[in-house]
């Protein structure tokens, strides 16, 4: 089976250096940007070159230094919103899938509804109730996406606690906490983590089309989505405004759902057993 | 006293259909009963019920004294005393009886931290202690295996040890040697049989084949359709069947017999 182990790994490599470029990107935009982020000496629409690497925007504003800062903002988007994700999501798929009879039922729908609910409209009920922030975007997005996550948590958690092993451990006396911690998080990990990998890309896509409809980072905070709405209007005569946060956001996003294939494959508790 | 005694047992699946009617049946200590039955007699589900291990929107009715314990109506705090120390069981499947992902050595151990409070060093020793009692060779190596890296043999040994780890009153085995070849399956059965006669355990022994009910029980209980439909010494019910279905069995039983005298060569 070497074969396909191999290929699995350059799959997750593909997507780490991809991802990896961008993340190196955030993380110098850290310590060092070429330009201020509100610095208009460039002059308007100037095209790549001569001190600015990709140009500058119709405020004259250095384009790769919005294009470093908005990375750093996909990543903390995309962590942001896993993590609520993750926190809200799990806690309420294993409660989901512990309880019995109405409860579970209650919870169950409660997750769907929340489904059925768009993100956007979240998110601007959300933006309403507090103001136009990354913050309120990431809770927006992590909010929506926790209800994905629990469906799936109580699913996994639910077909693991049918297992006889769940059986043994309770027949030997260990406490559910201990069984929940030692055998059932483990166990769904592998799907799990996955799905969070998806999660992390979508989460990213939604910062973007929240800030191109102007409820996300507010200015002089660079996001790839409302570079893209800015540079919409002059698209034709600067294109390199539009592209490059553009591409930028599509080679994260494919980065990041290589690397959930990957892991899918490395972490898969079936394919182990066979390597 | 006897260590398990079942009155009127009832199960009611999800759909309130009667899954197994009104069971009663007694283990004194130290004694073996079989409980023999095709696939869908009920005998798995009795053998759950009777450490209220029932899957979820189950619900028995009657009454299962084990070890002076009321499990029917429990709750599962109540219980968690209970199992493991008066009674355990071990599943007819090694491969979904581990945890996949955790080595068989922690597996062992949880029992053992848990009821005998072993820590440290104490806890390692008796793990490769249970690994050894049940025969399993280099017990080192087993204890720091993962499931999938030994064999369905040493899977359900490993289970049968975990079983074994409190030194249970009653051993419950629901087809502990079904999912095994032949081979093992014999291997297996003589180790069960060894180990429950040292310790003066009480068995219930559930399987479909007459056989091998015979070989380790000394009295038997057969269900159909979740109904008991015969009960006695096990040389009995095999030397003169009462019931219609009990016939059938031996009968099968035994046209597989004489098929290996007809063979073989004299």
């Amino acid at each position: 089976m070497s074969r396909p182990s191999t290929r699995h790994s350059a799959t997750l490599i593909a997507g780490c250096v991809t991802a990896g470029l961008i993340a190196l990107l955030a993380l110098v935009s850290l310590l060092w940007v070429p330009y201020a982020p509100d610095d208009t000496s460039g002059g308007r629409l100037a095209g790549p070159g001569g001190g600015h690497l990709l140009g500058t925007d119709k405020l004259g504003r250095d384009l790769f230094t919005q294009l470093m800062t908005g990375s750093r903002i996909a990543f903390e988007a995309g962590l942001g919103s896993v993590l609520i994700a993750a926190a809200i999501g799990i806690t309420l798929g294993v409660l989901a899938a512990f309880t019995r009879g109405w409860l579970d039922d209650t919870l169950a729908a409660l997750l769907d509804i929340l489904i059925a609910f768009p993100t956007l409209l979240l998110a601007m009920l959300v933006v309403a109730a507090r103001s136009a922030t990354l913050a309120s975007a990431v809770l927006a997005i992590g909010l929506a996406q926790s209800a994905v996550v629990g469906r799936l948590v109580r699913i996994l958690v639910k077909r693991v606690l049918a297992q006889d092993y769940i059986t043994a451990a309770r027949t030997s006396g260990t406490s559910w906490p201990r069984i929940v911690a030692g055998h059932v998080l483990p166990n769904i990990w592998p799907t799990l983590v996955v799905n969070l990998a998806l999660q992390f890309g979508l989460a990213i896509l939604a910062e973007a089309g929240l800030s191109y409809l102007g409820l996300g980072a507010p200015p002089p905070n660079a996001s790839w989505g409302r570079m893209l709405q800015e540079a919409q209007a002059t698209f034709t005569t600067a294109p390199a405004g539009a592209l490059a946060p553009g591409i930028l956001l599509v080679m994260l996003v494919i980065g990041v759902n290589l690397i959930a294939d990957g892991l899918r494959d490395t972490l898969d508790p079936a394919a182990r057993g066979r390597r | 006293m006897n260590i398990l005694d079942v009155r009127g047992l009832t199960i009611q699946g999800t759909d309130r259909r009667v899954l197994v009617d009104d069971i009663s049946l007694t283990i004194a200590p130290g004694e073996r009963l079989g409980l023999i039955g095709e696939s869908g007699s009920g005998k798995s589900l009795t053998a759950l019920a009777l450490l209220g291990l029932l899957p979820e929107g189950m619900a028995a009715a009657g009454s299962v004294e084990l070890a002076g314990t009321q499990v029917v109506g429990a709750s599962d705090r109540q219980l968690t005393g209970v199992r493991g120390r008066d009674a355990a069981i071990v599943f007819q499947e090694p491969l979904t009886a581990l945890d996949p992902l955790m080595r068989v050595g922690r597996q062992v151990a949880e029992p053992l931290g848990t009821r005998r409070r072993l820590r440290g060093s104490a806890l390692k020793r008796a793990v490769v202690a249970a690994l050894e009692q049940v025969r399993l060779p280099e017990p080192e190596r087993i204890a720091r295996s993962f499931p999938h890296e030994i064999s369905g043999g040493q899977r359900q040994r490993v289970a049968l040890a975990m079983a074994l780890a409190c030194d249970p009153k009653l051993l419950i085995a629901d087809e502990p040697t079904t999912a095994l070849d032949v081979s093992v399956q014999a291997e297996m059965l003589d180790l069960i049989d060894t180990l429950v006669r040292e310790r003066d355990m009480a068995v219930l022994f559930i399987s479909h084949d007459l056989a091998v009910v015979a070989k380790v029980t000394d009295r038997a209980l057969v269900m159909k359709d979740g109904r008991a439909v015969e009960e006695g010494d096990i040389r009995e019910i095999v030397r003169a069947p009462r019931a219609p279905y009990t016939k059938a069995l031996v009968d099968s039983a035994r046209t597989l017999e004489s098929a290996l005298d007809l063979r073989s060569p004299r």
